[in-house]
């Protein structure tokens, strides 16, 4: 799904990641952990072609990042469910909005009883109708996963998504990615909170990814 | 025009909505729109205007001309009926007449007053000529009346003529200017505006391409905001300034030689393409921006 043979990226002056390769099988479960600016962001925007990588190779669903034009892109996003530690809406539209954005941005209508299923699943069916600055940081964390997942896509990547939640937001946010998952989508997390990834090996077999000198490193089995 | 046609065809609401209302860029490209209409009104008239009064000049008095005959009182007949005569074997003359006593008084009139004695006095007289569409060789002419008619004097008006089409044929070329930089100006105003508009939106932007929206779709959502703001503001500002053509003072009751400025007959229709030029270029306008911008953002 998504693959990476070498590949190296630099803002600039001198490389912030170099020489990563690395297969992510459907259906996976990782972590990806290092400390703070080591680079989990800048490869979560690799996987989603956010950034181009500067050396190597990267391919998403078979496809070279390097060769897909604009709309190619956006095709891909509509696989790759988001979820961004800030998360981004639409502040002048509903919740409910929000959430069924990435199909009405192709045109479609969501079917309104899976949406409130959808929404009932993280919990938001009573605040459909808030719009995004009346939510609290858990509340956003959450739409913002219902968003991700809206259009069913195979692949979801999340950044620090339990960065601003307290630990029993943070269980049930994860316990709805680990659901995800068991219904056969591929989820990448980063994350620095090791607690949360012990908690999900308890779940899951999941795997560590560990961003560390400027590479990536598959962590042992245990941590 | 597919893009066109499609723009403002289908699901009006959700293209539209993502994109947050602004209240100032709004009113300022409603407000640009219209200004620049009002005034494309005045350039369009200002150059049609011209265009009919160049027309009237070149035309009508092309077709007219005059015989000044000066002579001694007992020559004037036999030189009068000579002129005539030249007139008649002449190529290229529809109509040729004398004109009478009267006619003469009331040329003379406006100057020396109604009670003139045109009798006593030696004035000299006058020959109209009205040329066929072929019109008269009047180098031709002028030198077969030197021959028969010593005392006349051909004059078919080219001399002072030729200067006021030219300066008509000017000022209308100027007035098309005019509108090109008015659509031109309205361009950029456009632009500028969307520039505002899209850059305060960037956030929407890029959530919009996190959940895989297609340049196509972001596009169109400040597009079809602006062209209907384009096609709004310039319909509101080609009335109000078809309404100030229509009660401008008529220049007519001052002689059919001068022109108003102002529409005529047909020509009403002409302000009417000004909204949808007015779209057209905001549509355009907008679009550039828009693609500019997204080409920014992956």
């Amino acid at each position: 799904m998504i693959e990476l043979q070498h590949v190296a990226m630099s803002y600039g002056g001198g490389d912030l990641l170099r020489d990563m390769s690395l297969q992510v099988a459907p259906g996976s479960f990782h972590f990806l952990t290092g400390p703070s600016g080591a680079g989990k962001t800048t490869f979560l925007k690799l996987c989603y072609a956010e950034l181009l990588p500067s050396a190597g190779h990267l391919s998403l669903f078979g496809q070279d990042v390097r060769q897909m034009g604009r709309d190619e892109i956006a095709r891909i996003r509509q696989r790759i469910g988001v979820v961004h530690q800030d998360c981004q809406f639409l502040d002048h539209l509903s919740l409910e909005e929000n959430v069924a954005l990435p199909l009405s941005v192709n045109r479609r209508t969501a079917d309104p009883g899976e949406l409130r299923e959808l929404l009932a699943w993280v919990g938001l069916k009573r605040q459909a109708q808030s719009l995004p600055p009346q939510l609290s940081g858990g509340e956003r964390q959450r739409a913002a996963l219902a968003r991700a997942v809206m259009m069913s896509p195979d692949v979801i990547l999340a950044d620090e998504p339990t960065g601003n939640l307290d630990w029993e937001m943070s269980l049930r946010l994860l316990s709805l990615l680990v659901e995800l998952n068991r219904m056969g989508k591929t989820v990448m997390i980063a994350t620095h909170d090791l607690n949360l990834i012990r908690q999900a090996k308890a779940q899951v077999s999941a795997r560590v990814l560990r961003i560390a000198n400027r590479q990536l490193h598959l962590a042992g089995a245990d941590l | 025009m597919r893009a066109v046609l499609t723009f403002f065809s289908s699901e009006r609401s959700t293209a539209d909505r993502v994109v947050p209302p602004t209240g100032f860029t709004a009113r300022l490209t409603l407000f640009t729109a219209a200004a620049m209409a009002f005034l494309a009104v005045f350039a369009l008239a200002l150059s049609l205007a011209t265009g009919r009064l160049a027309e009237r000049w070149s035309d009508s008095l092309a077709r007219s001309a005059t015989i000044r005959i000066s002579a001694a009182p007992d020559q004037m007949d036999a030189q009068v009926a000579a002129v005539l005569e030249v007139l008649k074997t002449t190529p290229g003359v529809a109509s040729s007449r004398v004109m009478s006593d009267d006619e003469m008084k009331g040329l003379l009139k406006p100057w020396f007053g109604p009670d003139l004695p045109v009798d006593a006095l030696p004035l000299p007289k006058l020959i109209a000529v009205t040329e066929t569409s072929a019109g008269v060789d009047a180098d031709g002419l002028r030198l077969r009346l030197q021959a028969e008619a010593p005392g006349a004097i051909f004059d078919d008006h080219t001399r002072w003529r030729r200067p006021l089409v030219a300066a008509a044929e000017r000022i209308r070329m100027l007035g098309l200017m005019s509108l090109l930089l008015i659509f031109g100006a309205m361009a950029g105003m456009i632009t500028l505006a969307a520039q505002a508009a899209l850059a305060a939106n960037g956030q929407v932007i890029a959530a919009l391409r996190l959940v895989g929206a297609r340049d196509a779709f972001i596009a169109r959502a400040f597009v079809r905001r602006f062209t209907t703001r384009g096609l709004i503001g310039a319909t509101a500002g080609m009335v109000l300034g078809m309404i100030a053509v229509a009660f401008l003072p008529s220049a007519d009751a001052a002689g059919a030689f001068l022109t108003g400025l102002g529409f005529s007959g047909a020509a009403w229709l002409w302000p009417l393409i000004i909204p949808p030029i007015a779209a057209m270029v905001a549509f355009g306008s907008t679009r550039f921006a828009a693609l500019r911008m997204l080409r920014r953002i992956r």
